[in-house]
């Protein structure tokens, strides 16, 4: 199977190709590591009229770490920032969230950015996203706008990035003081799409005690599920905090379907399972930060 | 849609070509400049029979436009060997341990192989499995493709 033919844009900077996606409209479409994009033109689920090739835009393979948190260029590969010493040391969930979005090979191609406005609800990074309450940087020919991670996932594949726009970076902010992270998920095949995964974050107080116990969901909804439970653990120490509570409050929050991979029903043991494990871990590393 | 001209250099060989946008680059390795050794298996990034280097690391060819590679170097099953044709001792490796059964994977698995030792020349057996977990075989069973994996490092630790 083969892409339908398209006009092909190779601009050369960002002005370049915020004029080529102003052109296109609707009829364009953004080409960056192409690892979800092509698999869906071969299949001709997508046959867009213009492809506006961001991967000359060396500009954009920016990866910093900034107070606010790790910024993350449109260029910047899912192989860099999982190797990026620094961007582990600040933001740890990235590396764990990392190393389970697909293949090492696939990850020397695929972006970050471009896993964030692809939007699958299977996908890992989106979750990570929403659970930090990061943002997306969305920039127009004269116009750049911040997207909240709650305002930018607005459906299965679905982003609020709009025709004529390039997502420029996301940012991922900084964990606060004593805080710890863990990502969870089952897949047929390490490397596949989570039948059900699980980021969460823990922080605790000076004295040890839960400030906020926060998990995201994988494949169990249009966009990445976000379940606050710090009032069902309570304000104790990780050693007696009610932690099977709260996996079952985040059951209770989720409406998962059934595919052929697994029945609606599984979908919800496995997500209780991996969040009392998620929420274990977290809090582990939080102890230890 | 006009075609467009590229400049790829593959196997150490400057090669010009005129493709279309749409061309992806394991049918211009393979229609246009006559490099069958790379082999298409799923087109959507599945099987990994595809994999060559792009600038030494392992990607999928199926899954990049050989417009977007323009300027670049590839490196396809083809020029794994030495120039006068010594196998590498990745290849080698595959061939004494029975690595493969009817091939077709083969190249994936040898170009992936071959970063992935370049980059970690004494992986432990959990690093192995990560490392071709994107690469399906129909035939071997993968025991001895992994044992592969472990003889060619070591092959390469006796030879430097
Ligand atoms: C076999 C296989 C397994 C996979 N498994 C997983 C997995 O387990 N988890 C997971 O998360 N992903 C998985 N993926 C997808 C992979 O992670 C992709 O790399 C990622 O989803 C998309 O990033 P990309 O840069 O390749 O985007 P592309 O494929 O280039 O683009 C994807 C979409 O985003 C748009 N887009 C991309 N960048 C921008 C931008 N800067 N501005 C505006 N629009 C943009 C494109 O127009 C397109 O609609 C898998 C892929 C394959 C082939
Ligand atoms: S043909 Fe490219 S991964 Fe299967
Ligand atoms: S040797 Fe036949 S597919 Fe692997």
């Amino acid at each position: 199977m083969k892409p339908a033919p398209f006009e092909y844009h190779a601009p050369r900077s960002l002005g370049e190709a915020l004029d080529a996606l102003a052109e296109a409209g609707a009829d364009g479409k953004v080409l960056a590591g192409g690892q979800s994009l092509i698999p869906m033109l071969n299949m001709r689920l997508a046959a867009p009229a213009h492809l506006i090739d961001i991967n000359r835009l060396t500009e954009l393979a920016t990866l910093d770490v900034e107070p606010g948190g790790v910024r993350v260029g449109a260029l910047a590969r899912h192989a860099q920032v999982e190797r990026s010493e620094p961007v582990a040391a600040a933001q740890p969930l990235l590396r764990q969230a990392l190393r389970l979005v697909a293949h090492p090979v696939i990850r020397n191609r695929g972006t970050v950015v471009g896993s964030l406005v692809h939007a699958d609800p299977a996908a890992e990074l989106p979750a990570v996203l929403a659970l930090l309450g990061g943002s997306v940087r969305l920039a127009r020919r004269g116009a750049t706008r911040d997207v909240t991670a709650a305002a930018f996932f607005t459906g299965p594949m679905e982003s609020a990035t709009g025709p004529g726009e390039l997502a420029v970076s996301a940012l991922f902010p900084l964990l606060p003081a004593r805080s710890g992270t863990a990502f969870r998920e089952v897949a047929r095949r390490h490397g596949d799409y989570a039948l059900a995964g699980i980021a969460a974050l823990v922080s605790l107080d000076d004295d040890l005690r839960i400030t906020v116990a926060r998990v995201a969901c994988v494949s169990v909804g249009p966009v990445p599920v976000l379940v606050d439970v710090t009032e069902v653990c309570g304000h104790r120490p990780p050693a007696s905090a009610g932690w099977d509570a709260a996996a079952r409050a985040v059951q209770d929050r989720i409406e998962p379907e059934a595919d052929i991979h697994a029945s609606a029903g599984y979908r919800r043991h496995l997500i209780g399972v991996l969040a009392e494990q998620a929420l274990r871990d977290a809090a582990r590393a939080a102890l230890d930060a | 849609m006009t075609d467009i001209a590229i400049t790829l250099t593959v196997n150490g060989v400057v090669r010009q070509v005129e493709v279309p946008g749409r061309r992806l680059l394991s049918d211009c390795l393979r229609h246009d400049l006559g490099l069958t050794g790379t082999h298409v298996g799923c087109e959507h990034g599945v099987c990994g029979c595809c994999t060559v280097l792009l600038d030494g690391e392992p990607v999928r060819s199926c899954l990049t436009f050989a417009v977007t590679v323009d300027g670049h170097d590839i490196t396809t099953v083809e020029g794994l060997a030495a120039p006068d044709g010594a196998m590498s001792p990745v290849q080698r490796a595959f061939a004494e341990c029975h690595g493969l059964q009817c091939g077709f994977c083969t190249p994936g698995f040898l170009c992936t192989v071959t970063a992935l030792l370049r980059d970690n020349p004494s992986p432990t057996g959990e690093e192995v499995l990560e490392g071709i977990s994107g690469n399906l075989c129909r035939c071997t069973g993968y025991q001895n493709i992994v044992k592969s994996v472990h003889r060619a490092a070591e092959i390469m630790a006796e030879e430097t």
